[in-house]
C-alpha cells in the first residue's frame, strides 16, 4: 500500500475536480430549496383557499373542517414546508383544479412543446445574431451595420403578436408555405408515442416521417418568430461587445504583429466576447424556456407560457406554483450551467 | 540611404471645434540607430509613433510629404504588404502589458502568433523559437511562462514577454512606446538594459518614446524634443546640455541631481512657451 501524503502538496487534481464538484451540488442544491421556499410562501400568501379549491364552495363546515386536516393545513408552516419539499422531491406537484389530472404530468406534456420551440429559436439566434453582430462591429458605420442596427432596433420595437398574426396570415393563409397554428396537422395527432414529449424528436425516432414533416412545418414559423427576438437582441449586444474589445490596446498589438484582419475580429476580440456571450444567451434562452405567451396565444402552442396564463386566469394555485417551480428551475440550471462555462473560458475565473 | 525619412508628418483628428491637429508637420531621418523622442504627455509622441506603423484609424487622418520605410512609401504601401512589414521589420512595444497582451490568449500562442501571422516555420519549429526568444529576454523557466496567461506573470516580466515578441522576428525598426512608465522602479532599468542589450546585439534601429530626458539620454544616440506636436529641438544624446530651445532647458532645470540642494525644482514657464 502506498500512503498518500497530503500535506504541503499542491492538491491533486482528481481531488480538485471532486471538491469543485461538491460545491457546485451544494449551491445547487441550496438555490432550490431557496425557490421552494418561494413558491411554498406565494402559495400560502395568495387569497386563495387550497381546501376551498378542493370542496368546492358550497361544502358543509364539516367536511371543509376534515380536509383541511387531511391537507395537513394545520400543522405549524415549517412542518408544511417539510412536507412541501418531500412531495415535490417525490414528483407531486399536486393535483391541477381545474383537470382534476396531477400538475406533474400536465407540466410534463407542455414544457417539451415550448422545450422545442426555444431551442430551435436561441440556435437561429446564436447561429445568426452572433455572426450579425461581429460583421456589424467589424464594419462599423458602414451600410452592413447601419441594416444590421435597424434589424436589431426592429426586433426592440415590433410587437409579437403583430409579427406573429403577420408571419400567419402571410405564410400560411396567403402562400401556403408553412403549418397553421397547433403543433401537429389535426390528423396526425396521436399518431407518434410521445417519448421525451419533443415532437420533432420523437417522431423521427420512431421513423414517422409524414408527423415528422407535418411537425416541421407547423413549428418553423413560430421558431423564427422567436428567433429573430432572440437574434436581434443577440446581434446588438454582441455588437456592443465587440466595438469594447476593438478599442483595447491588445488588438493594436495583433495588428502591431501583422495580424490579418480576419484573425483580428475572430481570434482576438470575439475570443474575449464569448465570456460575456455566454450570459446573454443564457438569458436570452432562459427568457424564451418562460413561454412566450404572445407567441404561444397566437400560435395555438400548448407550451408553458399559455399553461401558466390559463392557471392564473383559473386561480388553480397548483397548476401556478407547479409552472413556476419548472421555470425557476430552468433558470437556476442555465445560471450554473453559463457559470461552469465562463470558468472554462476565462482563464482569469480558474484561479 | 536612411532606414526611415519621415518629411512633414500632420496627424490630425475632428473634433466639434473643427480639425485638432496633434501633430503638426514633423521631419526626421532615421537609420539604423537609436533615437530617442521625448516631451511631456500629450505632446503628439505617441500619435508620432502610431502613424509610423499606419494604426491611426479614422476619423485621425494621417499626412505627409514622404514616409519612406527602407525604400517603400508608407502612405500608399498597400493594406497586404504593410502587414507583411508589421512585425516582421517594423514592430512596436507599448506602454503597459496589462492592456496590450491578450488577456485570454497564453504568453506562448501570442508569441508565436507572430510567426505564424509571416509563414515561418511549423507549429513545433514556432515553439522552439519563442522559448528562444523568452530566453534571450532573460525568462529564465521559459516553459511555464510559454504555458502562462498574462494576468499571471507581474508587469516587469509581462513586458519582457512585449519585447521578446517584437523583436522575434528581428525587425529592422522597432519603436518602444514609453515601455518602462507603467512598470515599478525597480525594474525600469532590468528591462530597459535587456531591450538594449537586444537591439545592439541584433543591430536593430529603434525610436524609444519617454516623457524622461535622463532615460532617453541613456538609451539613445540622437535625441528628437516634441513640444505641443512640434519638434522643437534635434541633438545628440551627449550634447543635451547645449540644447537651445527653452522648453528643453526647462526640462533639464526641472530634472533633479544627486547631491543638489534646491528646495524647488523649477517648473515650466509655460506663459512664455506659449508663444513660441
Ligand atoms: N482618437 C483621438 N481623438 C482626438 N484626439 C486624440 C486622439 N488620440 C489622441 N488624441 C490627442 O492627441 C494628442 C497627442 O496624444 P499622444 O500622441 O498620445 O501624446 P503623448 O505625447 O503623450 O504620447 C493629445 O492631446 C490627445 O488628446
Ligand atoms: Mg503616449
Amino acid at each position: 500500500m502506498t500512503a498518500v501524503r497530503l500535506s504541503a502538496r499542491p492538491v491533486p487534481p482528481s481531488l480538485r475536480w471532486l471538491k469543485t464538484g461538491a460545491g457546485f451540488l451544494a449551491t445547487l442544491s441550496l438555490t432550490f430549496l431557496g425557490l421552494l421556499l418561494i413558491t411554498f410562501v406565494i402559495g400560502r400568501v395568495v387569497p386563495i383557499d387550497p381546501v376551498l379549491a378542493v370542496v368546492g364552495d358550497r361544502a358543509p363546515q364539516e367536511v371543509y373542517d376534515a380536509v383541511k386536516l387531511e391537507m395537513g393545513l394545520n400543522d405549524p408552516l415549517w412542518l408544511q414546508f417539510i412536507h412541501y419539499v418531500g412531495s415535490v422531491l417525490q414528483g407531486d406537484l399536486g393535483m391541477a383544479v381545474s383537470s382534476q389530472r396531477p400538475v406533474i404530468e400536465e407540466l410534463g406534456r407542455v414544457f417539451p412543446a415550448t422545450l422545442e420551440m426555444a431551442t430551435l429559436g436561441i440556435l437561429i439566434g446564436v447561429f445568426i445574431g452572433v455572426p450579425a453582430g461581429v460583421v456589424a462591429a467589424a464594419n462599423q458605420g458602414r451600410w452592413v451595420d447601419q441594416v444590421i442596427r435597424v434589424i436589431g432596433l426592429a426586433g426592440y420595437a415590433i410587437p409579437a403578436f403583430w409579427l406573429g398574426l403577420v408571419g400567419l396570415a402571410l405564410f400560411y393563409a396567403h402562400l401556403h408555405w408553412v403549418g397553421g397554428p397547433g403543433r401537429l396537422d389535426i390528423f396526425m395527432e396521436g399518431l407518434v408515442k410521445p417519448k421525451t414529449g419533443l415532437l420533432l424528436l420523437d417522431s423521427a425516432l420512431a421513423g414517422e416521417w409524414g408527423v415528422f414533416r407535418s411537425a416541421v412545418s407547423h413549428i418553423v414559423l413560430p421558431a423564427f418568430i422567436l428567433g429573430f427576438f432572440s437574434l436581434a437582441y443577440i446581434a446588438r449586444m454582441t455588437r456592443s461587445f465587440m466595438l469594447d474589445q476593438l478599442s483595447q490596446e491588445y488588438i493594436v498589438t495583433a495588428r502591431v504583429k501583422g495580424a490579418p484582419e480576419r484573425v483580428v475580429i475572430w481570434r482576438h476580440a470575439f475570443r474575449a466576447i464569448r465570456i460575456q456571450l455566454v450570459t446573454v444567451i443564457g438569458l436570452s434562452f432562459a427568457q424564451l424556456l418562460e413561454g412566450s405567451v404572445m407567441i404561444e396565444t397566437v400560435f395555438s402552442w400548448p407550451g408553458i407560457g399559455n399553461y401558466l396564463t390559463n392557471a392564473l386566469l383559473n386561480a388553480d394555485m397548483n397548476a401556478v406554483l407547479g409552472a413556476t417551480l419548472v421555470i425557476g428551475a430552468v433558470f437556476i440550471g442555465i445560471n450554473r450551467l453559463s457559470d461552469l462555462l465562463y470558468r472554462i473560458l476565462d482563464p482569469r475565473a480558474r484561479a | 540611404m536612411s532606414l526611415l525619412s519621415v518629411e512633414n508628418l500632420r496627424v490630425e483628428f475632428p473634433s466639434h471645434q473643427g480639425p485638432v491637429e496633434v501633430v503638426k508637420g514633423i521631419s526626421f531621418d532615421l537609420g539604423r540607430e537609436r533615437l530617442g523622442i521625448v516631451g511631456e504627455s500629450g505632446s503628439g509622441k505617441s500619435m508620432t509613433g502610431r502613424a509610423l506603423m499606419r494604426l491611426i484609424a479614422p476619423p485621425g487622418r494621417v499626412t505627409a510629404d514622404r514616409m519612406v520605410f527602407d525604400g517603400q512609401d508608407l502612405q500608399t504601401l498597400p493594406d497586404k504588404a504593410m502587414r507583411r512589414l508589421r512585425g516582421a521589420r517594423l514592430s512596436m512595444v507599448m506602454q503597459d502589458p496589462k492592456f496590450s497582451l491578450n488577456p485570454v490568449m497564453t504568453i506562448g500562442h501570442q508569441m508565436s502568433e507572430v510567426l505564424e501571422f509571416h509563414g515561418r516555420q511549423n507549429r513545433k519549429q514556432r515553439r522552439e523559437s519563442v522559448l528562444k526568444a523568452l530566453r534571450s529576454v532573460r525568462i529564465d523557466d521559459p516553459e511555464r511562462v510559454y504555458r502562462q496567461y498574462p494576468h499571471e506573470v507581474s508587469g516587469g516580466m509581462g513586458q519582457r514577454v512585449m519585447i521578446a515578441m517584437m523583436v522575434i522576428l528581428e525587425p529592422d525598426l522597432m519603436i518602444a512606446d514609453e515601455p518602462t512608465s507603467a512598470l515599478d522602479v525597480s525594474v525600469q532599468s532590468q528591462v530597459l538594459d535587456i531591450m538594449d542589450d537586444l537591439i545592439r546585439y541584433k543591430g536593430m534601429g529603434l525610436i524609444l518614446i519617454s516623457h524622461d530626458l535622463n532615460l532617453v539620454s541613456r538609451y539613445c544616440d540622437r535625441i528628437l524634443v516634441m513640444f505641443k506636436g512640434r519638434i522643437v529641438e534635434t541633438c545628440e544624446a551627449g550634447q543635451l546640455h547645449q540644447a537651445t530651445h527653452p522648453y528643453t532647458q526647462g526640462l533639464l532645470a526641472s530634472v533633479p541631481v544627486l547631491n543638489e540642494h534646491r528646495n524647488r525644482l523649477p517648473i515650466l514657464d509655460r506663459i512664455q512657451l506659449g508663444s513660441v
